[in-house]
């Protein structure tokens, strides 16, 4: 047990010193020292909670996307089934209960209905999409199948992590972290940030734009009292808008999607002066918009964004430019905001803050201060107390357990894990318990010296004996810390990081590195009685 | 050098002739934690009921105006907000439950705590948000489920080790001392109305495995002097097992109070409830170790034949029948 071999003593030194010089890059510049740069390496990051900065985790609503599908469908069916040739007719159609189903006005042509509507049943995927019944002998009824809305919902959740990062690229943050979490969730992190209510913004902001026509036949009676004509929908104004408060009501198919862009600028009306946003269509974009414009010309038609009316100005005359602005009860930050969303896409899905944890940057930097400052006279105190109660060996395991402190920091730094708040508890409960094992083994050899054996022997018999010990423990510590870190998210997360690695580094530092010098002293010194 | 012992060599304190007593108030304790945590409840923080917790600094005042901030974010309809102050004199935190009416609203959190952020600062230009943390009911019921599992398995993986090592009453032992110390941690949160968050789960959850460290080492003792004194009765056996342990079992624990106490008085105030739960779990862990854990085996019939493999007793037992010992 106490033979340390040469290779042995030049292989355990060279690790210790290696984890313990990892360290030093971060120790520099947590403590603002910068380092030349043959002495850097990589340290560890700081957790929102010290360095400053959002955690914001969004989640979507999947009934949402089932119902813009079963939008995309109904507007699908008719559309093929009035371009076939002969036209098949259909009528009742409703989108109630989850599920489109439409009357045949001819029960004879639903094998050709049926034929007609294969490709979009099937999907283009490798999974069904949507499932075909027929009830009565007349009525079609298409259901979404759970594979086809569970890949719809992905593909919704990719599109849409995509263009949360392009927002929080565009808002000029520097290394922001974005990542998918289960089946509709998004966790952001962006470190320091002045104003994270314009990040809030940003992400809450669907950014659907949408072209309806107004229907001229609706009556302000009508829309008054909430009714609106078959084929229509009644659509809020925005709270911003010249008309908070009322409605208009607007042909519910025909429109078109703002999700062609292909530029959207903050700039100002040149008549008025007011805060606009100038939007630029892609060719096809274009195409339909002169289209629709040229269609409808001396019509009304809404501005509706994520299902709120902005304006509902004239077409005057055709729009062919491909481009056009957007007005409506704007400021420069509302219409840079909205500049931004439309050009980073729409959101194919609300998101919906449902957790935020914002710290300030100077709250993290003081919790560094009073953390070291605690970690510090915490160590002062143990190892005073473990010198005053086991002479030589409380300065080994002093030694030890400066050692450890290193290894943990330097862990941390290779294996680029992060450092928070609950994390610099973890620190000064592993310097607590790392000296643990040092009590166990000269206690131990304590015992055997009071049962008469010799010094060689006592120590021989302490560090074999109290392993036991030391190690069932370890294995508990290590299985409430892994349930520690499958639990926490993000700080708690932090503190599981270090408890673990530092049961590690203990045993390495306190059993194995302490026996070696022990070891050493006894070999060199042959002491026949030893204080302990 | 004349080396500190806190604990006197050869102690010989009869612990486990209490044992009745001792576990009778264990047991009264372990009910009124349980009592107050269902009578009283948790002081739940946002993390767990929803909600929102807001601290900030007033920069150009000296005192942050508690008063007036209550009597304006009262008026906000949002229920009974918590103002205290937070570290210094001129810093807050604000925290207002989720109201009822959210349920089901997952946007409402956040948009209380623009309001919360924007009412203050309406009125006091020089407040800065220090920290926001905003949780909605959905998430927080979500952490609420996580942390009883964890806590349930953290204990149970525990003692099916403890089992596996040792022997199936040394596990029940070790579970009923973890059943012990959550319990009292619990209760005291209760008691105190210490706000409950998920620092403090993550706590408890080091504490399920430090507390054990004095438990493991007196075990280890049991086991080793089982093998030792075939012929001791059990209750002597532990007495002397637990005695022998003692200035371990109290210099770990010492230890790990020391490094904590400095984080206690003067760390982060983020920090406070979690340290102070840590330092709770260990003195009432390092109890639980001399008092719970190892009496119990005197109850569990542990005997100086449990570390013999089974076969090797019924073999002499037959071997007794035939008359050959």
């Amino acid at each position: 047990m106490l033979d340390f071999p040469l290779w042995k003593r030049i292989s355990l030194w060279a690790i210790t010193l290696l984890l313990a010089l990892a360290a030093i890059p971060s120790i520099t510049s947590l403590s603002g020292v910068d380092l030349p740069e043959w002495a850097d390496g990589p340290e560890v990051n700081l957790g929102l909670d010290l360095a400053g900065g959002s955690h914001i985790l969004l989640e979507a609503d999947p009934s949402q996307v089932a119902a813009q599908r079963l939008e995309t469908m109904e507007e699908n069916v008719r559309g093929l089934l009035r371009d076939a040739e002969p036209r098949i007719r259909i009528g009742d159609v409703s989108t109630a209960n989850e599920r489109l189903s439409f009357m045949m006005e001819d029960a004879s042509e639903i094998d050709r209905a049926r034929e007609i509507l294969t490709p979009l049943i099937n999907g283009q995927g490798l999974v069904r999409e949507w499932n075909l019944a027929v009830m009565d002998g007349n009525r079609m009824v298409l259901t979404q199948t759970e594979q086809g809305l569970d890949q719809a919902v992905t593909d919704a959740m990719d599109s849409a992590t995509d263009v949360v990062r392009r927002r929080i690229d565009d808002l000029g943050t520097r290394e922001p972290t974005i990542i998918r979490q289960g089946d509709t969730r998004i966790v952001v992190q962006v470190p320091g940030l002045e104003d994270p209510q314009q990040l809030k913004d940003l992400l809450g902001q669907t950014a659907r734009l949408e072209f309806k026509l107004v229907d001229a036949n609706a009556l302000p009676s009508d829309i008054a009292q909430g009714v609106a004509n078959p084929g229509s929908e009644l659509v809020p104004y925005a709270d911003d808008s010249d008309f908070a408060g009322q409605f208009e009501a607007v042909r519910r198919l025909g429109g078109i999607r703002g999700d062609s862009l292909t530029g959207a600028q903050q700039s100002f009306d040149a008549q008025t002066n007011e805060p606009v946003v100038s939007i630029t269509f892609d060719a096809q974009g274009g195409a339909r918009f002169a289209q629709l414009s040229t269609e409808n010309v001396g019509r009304r038609f809404a501005i509706i964004l994520d299902d709120e009316v902005i304006s509902a100005p004239n077409f005057n005359e055709p729009i062919l430019s491909g481009s056009a602005q957007i007005s409506g009860g704007f400021t420069v930050e509302s219409a840079n905001a909205l500049a931004i969303s439309l050009r980073s896409g729409a959101l194919p899905v609300d998101l919906t803050i449902i957790e935020e944890r914002t710290v300030g940057p100077d709250l993290g930097r003081d919790s560094i201060v009073a953390g070291a400052l605690a970690m510090g006279v915490g160590s002062l105190l143990v190892v005073l107390l473990m010198i005053a109660t086991y002479g030589r060996f409380g300065v080994y395991a002093t030694i030890a357990l400066g050692f450890n402190v290193l290894m943990v920091l330097g862990i941390m730094a290779f294996m680029n894990t992060t450092l928070t708040l609950p994390g610099i508890a973890g620190f000064v409960l592993t310097i607590g318990a790392a000296v643990d094992a040092n009590v166990l083994i000269s206690e131990r050899i304590r015992e055997e010296r009071r049962r008469g054996r010799r010094v060689v022997a006592a120590v021989e018999n302490g560090y074999k004996e109290a392993s036991r010990a030391i190690y069932d423990a370890n294995v508990t510590n290590f299985i409430a810390g892994v349930l520690l870190f499958l639990f926490g998210s993000g700080p708690v997360r932090g503190f599981a990081v270090v408890l673990i690695i530092g049961l590690f580094t203990s045993v390495f530092t306190a059993v194995v590195l302490t026996r070696m010098w022990v070891a050493g002293w006894l070999r060199d010194k042959r002491p026949a009685e030893i204080n302990v | 050098m004349k080396l500190l012992k806190l604990v006197p060599e050869n102690t010989n304190i009869r612990f486990l002739k209490w044992r009745v007593p001792f576990y009778i108030v264990s047991l009264l304790l372990i009910a009124a934690s349980w009592a107050l945590v269902l009578t009283k409840g948790l002081n739940y923080g946002v993390d767990f009921a929803g909600g929102q917790e807001i601290t900030g600094t007033f920069l150009e005042e000296q005192d942050a105006p508690i008063g007036e901030l209550r009597d304006t974010l009262g008026t906000l309809g949002l229920g009974e907000p918590v103002i205290q102050r937070f570290g210094e004199a001129n810093q807050v935190s604000i925290r207002v439950r989720l109201p009822e009416s959210a349920e089901g609203d997952p946007a409402a959190a956040n948009r209380i705590a623009t309001q919360i952020i924007d009412t203050v600062t309406a009125e006091h230009e020089d407040f800065r948000v220090d920290s926001n943390n905003t949780v909605s009911g959905k998430v927080s019921g979500e952490f609420r489920e996580k942390s009883v599992y964890a806590l349930l398995f953290a204990m149970l993986a525990i003692a099916a080790y403890i089992w596996i090592r040792f022997e199936w009453q040394f596990g029940v032992g070790a579970l009923f001392a973890l059943f012990h110390d959550v319990s009292l941690t619990l209760g005291m949160f209760a008691l105190f109305q210490m706000e409950f968050s998920l620092q403090i789960i993550a706590a408890i959850l080091a504490i399920i495995g430090y507390s054990l460290n004095d438990t493991i080492v007196v075990y280890d003792r049991i086991r080793e002097n089982l093998k030792k004194y075939r012929k001791m009765p059990l209750p002597e056996l532990l007495d002397l097992s637990v005695n022998e342990t003692l200035a371990r079992t109290v210099m770990t624990s010492l230890t790990l109070l020391v490094a904590l106490l400095p984080l206690l008085l003067f760390g982060p105030a983020s920090l406070f409830g979690m340290v102070a739960a840590i330092v709770l779990g260990i003195f009432v862990g390092t109890y639980s170790s001399v008092y719970m854990a190892a009496p119990i085996l005197v109850w569990l019939g542990v005997t100086s034949n449990s570390f013999v493999p089974e076969e090797t007793v019924a073999e002499r037992q037959e071997k007794k029948a035939r008359g050959e010992i």
